[in-house]
């Protein structure tokens, strides 16, 4: 049986991504960051999952204001990283997996979640980032992968209690699938961050710290969040963690804190990282 | 379509509602056309004929020419879809930042190393009323 063990979240700056392309990750700007990172880049070396489930948000790349789906599974044997303007970056293609992803889609849809099922979706930053903080920069991902994207873009995005129950339906599908694998989850985007308006840059460091503490401590608070407290105390962009919250329903109530990382800024944003296991 | 909304009074801030959505749909999509090479470079040989290819208003084609990027949300645009347009000057979204707060580049860029604009004072329109 496919076991879902544990998840991580993430931001998913490009900008991150660009230091690792431009083998920048050691200059004074970005080394703290990156230092940070080498506890889950051991993490994923250890535990070795079999398909990493990566929730995340396309960034106008695979779909546009033509075609806006709250949540989107890719089923396709391969992604190909998208051109999201400046070509599109070198890094391997992502490997899917159709028989879990179909599976997924199957079961969460039975469950009453009405998934769109995408064939073909090309990855942006939003998800080859995380694999870039989790894994370096190998020659092939050591994961298969299962894209979940998410609308954050277009308000209003799903609730945070909706992405919880969208976890929670997600550990079923995988734990009633035959085949025996490990299975981890990233939530990715965030922390705070706001890119518009003459409000950009804003960053709330305590809410942020109080976000990672709660994922532990005080789940209820975190999945009754509402968009205005995200939109105010986060910034515009910082209402993607709302995605942390489907990783986070996916994992058992009382899932323990391995590792986190938080460093201000990468770029316009709060970069945070949090390691949990089921116990 | 709803006016007041219960994030109206974040200063400084366009949240990308169905009202945004509508007025800005052809800027945007004009944005996330520079996605392909072949129309970067059609762009790049006459942005005046290729903005005319899309149904904007013309304080929409006219934001976009003179990259008036706060106008440009002003007029519907998401920062995800302007910020194409962000790629193809080559800039970066620290120097989008300052200018749309109307800053010099290291000066926004200063403030983020420094931790980012601060929550304290940024919560309500009337708190930036009150600064002036």
């Amino acid at each position: 049986m496919a076991r879902l063990f544990g998840g991580i979240g993430t931001s998913h700056v490009p900008g991150i991504g660009a230091a690792v392309d431009n083998e920048k990750t050691q200059t004074d700007y970005w080394k703290p960051l990156f230092d940070g990172y080498e506890p889950v880049r051991e993490w994923m070396r250890k535990e070795a999952p079999d398909v990493a489930i990566i929730v995340y948000n396309d960034h106008a790349s695979a779909f546009s204001l033509e075609l806006i789906p709250t949540f989107a599974i890719g089923v396709a044997d391969a992604f190909q990283p998208a051109d999201e303007g400046y070509g599109p970056r070198k890094v391997p293609v992502v490997e899917g997996h159709p028989e879990l992803a179909w599976h997924l889609a199957e079961s969460l849809i039975l469950d009453e979640f009405d998934m769109t099922i995408a064939n073909e979706m090309p990855v942006d930053h939003g998800l080859t980032v995380p694999l870039s903080i989790t894994c370096g920069a190998p020659s092939a991902w050591p994961c298969k992968v299962i894209p979940l994207c998410v609308n954050v873009i277009q308000y209003p995005s799903p609730t945070g209690n909706r992405c919880y129950q969208l976890g929670k339906a997600i550990r079923s599908a995988v734990e009633a699938f035959p085949d025996d694998m490990k299975v981890a989850i990233f939530g990715t985007g965030g922390m705070s961050h706001q890119l518009q308006g003459e409000r950009a840059g804003l960053v709330n460091a305590d809410f942020d710290i109080a976000f990672l503490d709660d994922l532990t401590q005080n789940v209820d608070r975190l999945v009754d969040i509402p968009h205005v407290e995200y939109l105010r105390e986060a910034g515009s962009e910082g209402a993607e963690l709302v995605m942390w919250m489907i990783m986070r329903g996916a994992l058992d109530a009382d899932a323990r804190e391995i590792y986190r990382h938080y460093h201000v800024p990468a770029s316009n944003t709060a970069a945070g990282l949090i390691i949990l296991e089921n116990p | 379509m709803k006016k007041d909304r219960d994030y109206s009074d974040i200063p400084g801030t366009y949240v990308f509602d169905p009202e945004h959505s509508r007025q800005g749909y052809h800027l945007n999509m004009f944005c996330m056309s520079l996605n392909k090479e072949a129309n970067r470079e059609q762009f790049k040989q006459g942005e005046a004929d290729y903005v005319d290819k899309f149904p904007m208003t013309e304080a929409q084609k006219n934001a976009v020419l003179n990259r008036d990027w706060i106008g440009m949300l002003r007029l519907g645009g998401n920062i995800y879809y302007t910020f194409k347009l962000a790629i193809f000057d080559g800039i970066n979204m620290q120097e989008i930042g300052a200018r749309m707060e109307g800053v010099p580049d290291d000066q926004f860029k200063e403030m983020m190393i420094r931790g980012g604009r601060p929550i304290h004072g940024n919560r309500y329109q009337k708190e930036w009323t009150r600064r002036g």
